[in-house]
């Protein structure tokens, strides 16, 4: 058993398709967001959305971390990496987002020492083989990253190593949900929970969805069948006028999440009284830094980070895009102006953006009819 | 630090989200960068798989049972 093959059989998709198409019906539209970006990549990646009738529609979510960092952290970032004697590094999907002033990756060609890293853990050992340099992480993601980054913090101070910090972008999920469920244009039935976030936070936090917002949830894996379960899961709470969450990673998500994660992010971090969302606004405690215990490897209080707020280019219309209200092809830059070679926008750059899988798995296609 | 295999390739992966022994030789885990976020239940993989499968031969049964008319 790999867990992988097994979730992908052609003959079990059918039958959970056919299932969908049966409790679908025909009598209404169903709108049901997936909040995960490495679930909106899998729905275009595996073609899902041609096995769902035509009244279940997805909608994309703002859970892809590149997409949602406004492009004012992104310059903050990049100031950073301006300063003498520093190496910034990040994540690669992080290399060709564009700030102001031009992606990291442009940054770098001009001089600046900017390196890609696979974990944080990378970037700490830099710095303990670079004790002349600085060494800045350039921390991005959800729930699923940021116990990695506070485990690298802690061992940051076992090890006593002093050139280090964090630039933390880190975000947490639960109040871009809430955002979007209180955003007046948006009219959404259910959604696909979050299958990698809530190993570390489990399935307790969605509850208020169901509760107050009468919305039903199902966290989903990553394979065809677990999304396709999972819509159906939401589907069938929706036709017995039901609302809760369910849990359809089981193999994965324990309902409880992962306590050793939980206990490593409230020993490092503290919540943001309020954080920038790209397409999303200022979201009030929606984001971590560092508590003042780690101040010395928190690089927003070791280096003046100009915190400027910059604004999306007026023809880019992402914000509506991370939000679902409009579809990555509808956006008048989409495949013109903005597309994976030259990105304008976030949500072209990263595999896990609306735009890129777009681009990537329905332009092409779309092209050739 | 524990030992991964993935594809083939061996990598070393911190395992400090769990208590010392909680990951264990011959588990399959979920790994993100570099860290170990969750092993995976061979138990609940094949009760997914299995009522999904029922899923399936219910429907055949309801089916044959419309073909009864």
């Amino acid at each position: 058993m790999k867990y992988v093959d097994e979730f992908r059989d052609p003959a079990l998709i059918a039958t959970v398709a056919a299932e969908i198409k049966r409790v679908a019906g025909s009598a209404r539209h169903f709108r049901i967001m997936e909040v995960c970006g490495g679930h909106t990549h899998a729905i275009y990646r595996f073609g899902l959305r041609d096995v769902l009738p035509g009244n279940v529609e997805l909608v994309h979510g703002p859970g892809c971390p590149v997409c949602v960092l406004p492009t004012g952290r992104v310059d903050d970032g990049l100031a950073i990496a301006a300063q003498p004697d520093v190496i910034l590094t990040c994540f690669g999907d992080m290399m060709r987002v564009p700030g102001t002033v031009g992606t990291p990756l442009e940054l770098k060609a001009r001089g600046a020492d900017i390196r890609m890293v696979y974990s944080p853990l990378d970037a700490l050992k830099l710095a303990q083989k670079h004790p002349e340099k600085h060494v800045c992480f350039f921390a991005i993601g959800f729930e699923t990253t940021a116990p990695s980054t506070a485990l690298t913090v802690l061992r940051a101070r076992e090890l006593g190593v002093p050139n280090f910090s964090v630039f933390s972008n880190h975000v947490t999920i639960v109040p871009a949900i809430r955002a979007i469920l209180d955003s007046p244009d948006m009219r959404l039935d259910g959604f696909i929970g979050p299958g990698h976030v809530s190993t570390i936070t489990g399935c307790r936090p969605y509850e208020f969805i169901a509760r107050h917002y009468g919305k039903p949830v199902a966290v989903s894996g990553f394979e065809p069948l677990d999304l396709l379960e999972g819509i159906l899961l939401v589907l069938r709470q929706l036709r017995a006028g039901e609302a809760k969450v369910e849990n359809q990673y089981r193999r994965i998500v324990p309902w409880n999440g992962n306590p050793g994660a939980l206990r490593a992010l409230a020993t490092v971090f503290e919540l943001r009284p309020y954080f920038e969302w790209r397409g999303l606004g200022y979201i009030s405690q929606s984001a971590l830094k560092l508590k003042a215990d780690f101040a010395e490897w928190d690089a927003e209080t070791r280096f003046a980070v100009p915190g400027v707020r910059v604004t999306d280019p007026r023809a880019a219309q992402c914000g509506e895009v991370l939000k679902g209200v409009l579809k990555p092809h509808q956006c008048k830059l989409f495949g013109k102006e903005c597309n994976p070679e030259r990105p304008v926008g976030a949500l072209m750059v990263s595999s896990e953006g609306a735009c890129a899988a777009h681009f990537r798995y329905a332009h092409a296609e779309a092209l050739q009819v | 630090m524990v030992q991964v295999e993935v594809g083939g390739v061996r990598r070393h992966v911190n395992a400090g989200l769990f208590e010392p022994g909680e990951i264990g030789v011959g588990d399959w885990v979920l790994i993100h960068v570099g860290f170990v976020l969750s092993k995976v239940s061979e138990t609940e993989a094949r009760d997914q798989l299995r009522l999904l499968a029922e899923l399936g031969e219910a429907g055949a049964a309801m089916d044959e049972v419309r073909g009864y008319a």
